[in-house]
């Protein structure tokens, strides 16, 4: 098992985002988690890379307990993070938002091998490498955000809605590619939608997350083909 | 003709200076978003570190480094010691704006203090390294001297380390991060404490250096440097208060203007038009020359 929550609980002030969420994604697998805005889909990658403490439960990766860890340490233990709204940095340079994703590991050889792998898979990327951020569209900014965490060659990868404002097909070509970073380079992924068919599509599990609670887990086939999950759930 | 030039290489140099103090700013109110007003504090304490050096080895360049040296250590327990203990404890609501501006303010009574008590609050004379005599040409002597060459030659030597360290380095690039977005800074495993604890540090030498720079030729008090200080202020914001360059190329256009003024119009006007500046800046563009888009030069 790679990832293990077990009865999460998070809070924002008051209000209880997660209510004891408890879940495993397997080594090299790709699990989708979908839910309504404000089901806390966020919330839990943000408390899984570090962003934001949890107030009782614990995180396992690859066996070893990282609840309360910060996220510039988790890097260093293969987990990358791609936050919500195409977490670039639009004020610097394609070349530099790349460059800073394997920033921690200090080695210039090393950096520019993942930046040329991370340019092969999205070439237009390499088109604009002395570019600012802020002049890509939308579909390249989201591509360079994944660029930035693959560039630390992540063992774990939490992807959170990387399908939003995107055109559809563009989304089309992020999910492919999304799917082929774990079916041909292993990585484990955690990619939260509220795009739930498409994320269900390409995904090996599924987690369905309604105000803080799982209320529905399994192999993501079954969850689309529940036809009470599919109309209190999945939106179609 | 010749009085152009002069009066332009005048304000060149005393905004190199102005651009020094402004760089001290800019670099810890990006790192920290704080106002430090205990820049003129820090950049006195080294200043005055300088000319005890001067006085007891005669060496100028050693004084200098040391200064520097311990100008930037200054900067980084203020942060580490002062400001990051306040930051944590008062994060929220008005008092997160205010509190780190009054204790910088304070900080800066409590240095003056220290320093007027080590060194007393009578003026010291800072010898200058080099002939304050202007250079002669043909039967001319114009203002412009060698000791105005050396400041803008230093202050034009320090801007380039930074821009190389900023531009160049991975350190550089850490900083700019941490400064533009921390959260991904962090979440690419930048150790955002630290880079801010850095952007102090180089804040508290480029202060320590344009103080250095000032006080040659002039009466040292443990005051001296708050004009200085204003300048800064100032340069800072015509730059954008966000932008390095900005910070330069305010800290250039202030000294060239101020020359000009000084040359032409007199003394009394100067802080007239300091104020006129600032405020035709904040009216006409509170983001400064290289504030939003430009805010990118770092």
């Amino acid at each position: 098992m790679t990832l293990k929550v077990e009865r999460l609980v998070v809070e924002h002030g008051a209000i209880r985002a997660l209510d004891g969420i408890s879940f495993e994604v397997d080594a090299g697998s790709l699990a989708a988690v979908i839910g309504s805005n404000g089901a806390g889909k966020t919330t839990l990658l943000r408390t899984i890379s570090g962003l934001k403490d949890a107030k009782l439960g614990k995180i396992f990766w690859k066996d070893r307990e990282i609840t309360g860890m910060k996220p510039e340490d988790l890097v260093r233990r293969g987990l990358a993070h791609v936050s919500e709204g195409k977490s670039v940095i639009p004020e610097l340079t394609v070349r530099e938002n790349l460059s800073l994703g394997g920033i921690w590991r200090n080695n210039k050889s090393e950096l520019e091998e993942s930046i040329g792998e991370v340019i092969n898979l999205f070439p237009r990327l390499g088109e604009r490498m002395d570019q600012r951020a802020d002049t890509l569209s939308g579909g390249e900014r989201q591509m360079l955000a994944i660029g930035r965490a693959l560039a630390s060659k992540p063992e774990l990868l939490l992807l959170d809605e990387p399908s939003l404002g995107l055109a559809p097909l563009v989304v089309e070509q992020i999910f492919e590619t999304i799917s082929q970073l774990c079916r041909q380079q292993g990585i484990t992924i955690i990619l939260v939608e509220q795009n739930a068919m498409g994320a269900l599509a390409i995904a090996d599990t599924g987690i369905i997350i309604n105000l803080g609670v799982i209320v529905a887990q399994g192999d993501a086939g079954s969850l689309v083909a529940d036809p009470a999950l599919k109309s209190a759930y999945l939106g179609y | 003709m010749q009085q152009l030039i002069n009066t332009l290489l005048i304000g060149v140099s005393i905004g190199s200076i102005y651009a020094l103090m402004a760089l001290a700013l800019v670099l810890v109110w990006r790192s920290t978003r704080v106002v430090n007003f205990a820049q003129a504090g820090q950049a006195i304490l080294s200043t005055y570190i300088a000319w005890e050096v001067v006085n007891r080895s005669g060496s100028f360049l050693m004084a200098f480094i040391l200064a520097v040296a311990i100008g930037g250590l200054i900067g980084g327990l203020v942060e580490s010691g002062l400001m990051r203990v306040l930051l944590k404890h008062a994060n929220e609501g008005p008092v997160a704006a205010v509190a780190p501006v009054i204790a910088t303010l304070g900080l800066l009574a409590v240095i003056r203090a220290v320093v007027g008590l080590i060194w007393t609050n009578e003026g010291k004379r800072f010898e200058s390294p080099v002939s304050t005599a202007g250079f002669v040409i043909g039967d001319a002597t114009l203002p412009f001297s060698r000791l105005n060459l050396l400041i803008i030659v230093t202050a034009a030597v320090v801007m380039i380390i930074f821009s190389i360290i900023f531009q160049k380095t991975n350190l550089g690039l850490a900083l700019r991060a941490a400064a533009y977005n921390p959260e991904i800074a962090r979440l690419s495993g930048v150790r955002v404490a630290t880079t801010r604890t850095i952007g102090w540090i180089f804040a508290g030498a480029a202060g320590a250096v344009a103080g250095i720079l000032v006080s040659p030729n002039d009466s040292l008090t443990p005051n001296s440097l708050d004009t200085l200080l204003v300048f800064g202020f100032v340069a800072a914001v015509i730059g954008g208060l966000e932008s390095l360059i900005g910070a330069v190329v305010g800290g250039l256009v202030l000294g060239v203007g101020l020359s000009f003024v000084l040359i032409y119009l007199g003394t009394s006007l100067i802080f007239p038009t300091t104020f006129v500046v600032l405020v035709l800046i904040l009216l006409l563009k509170p983001a400064g020359l290289f504030g939003a888009k430009g805010a990118r030069s770092a």
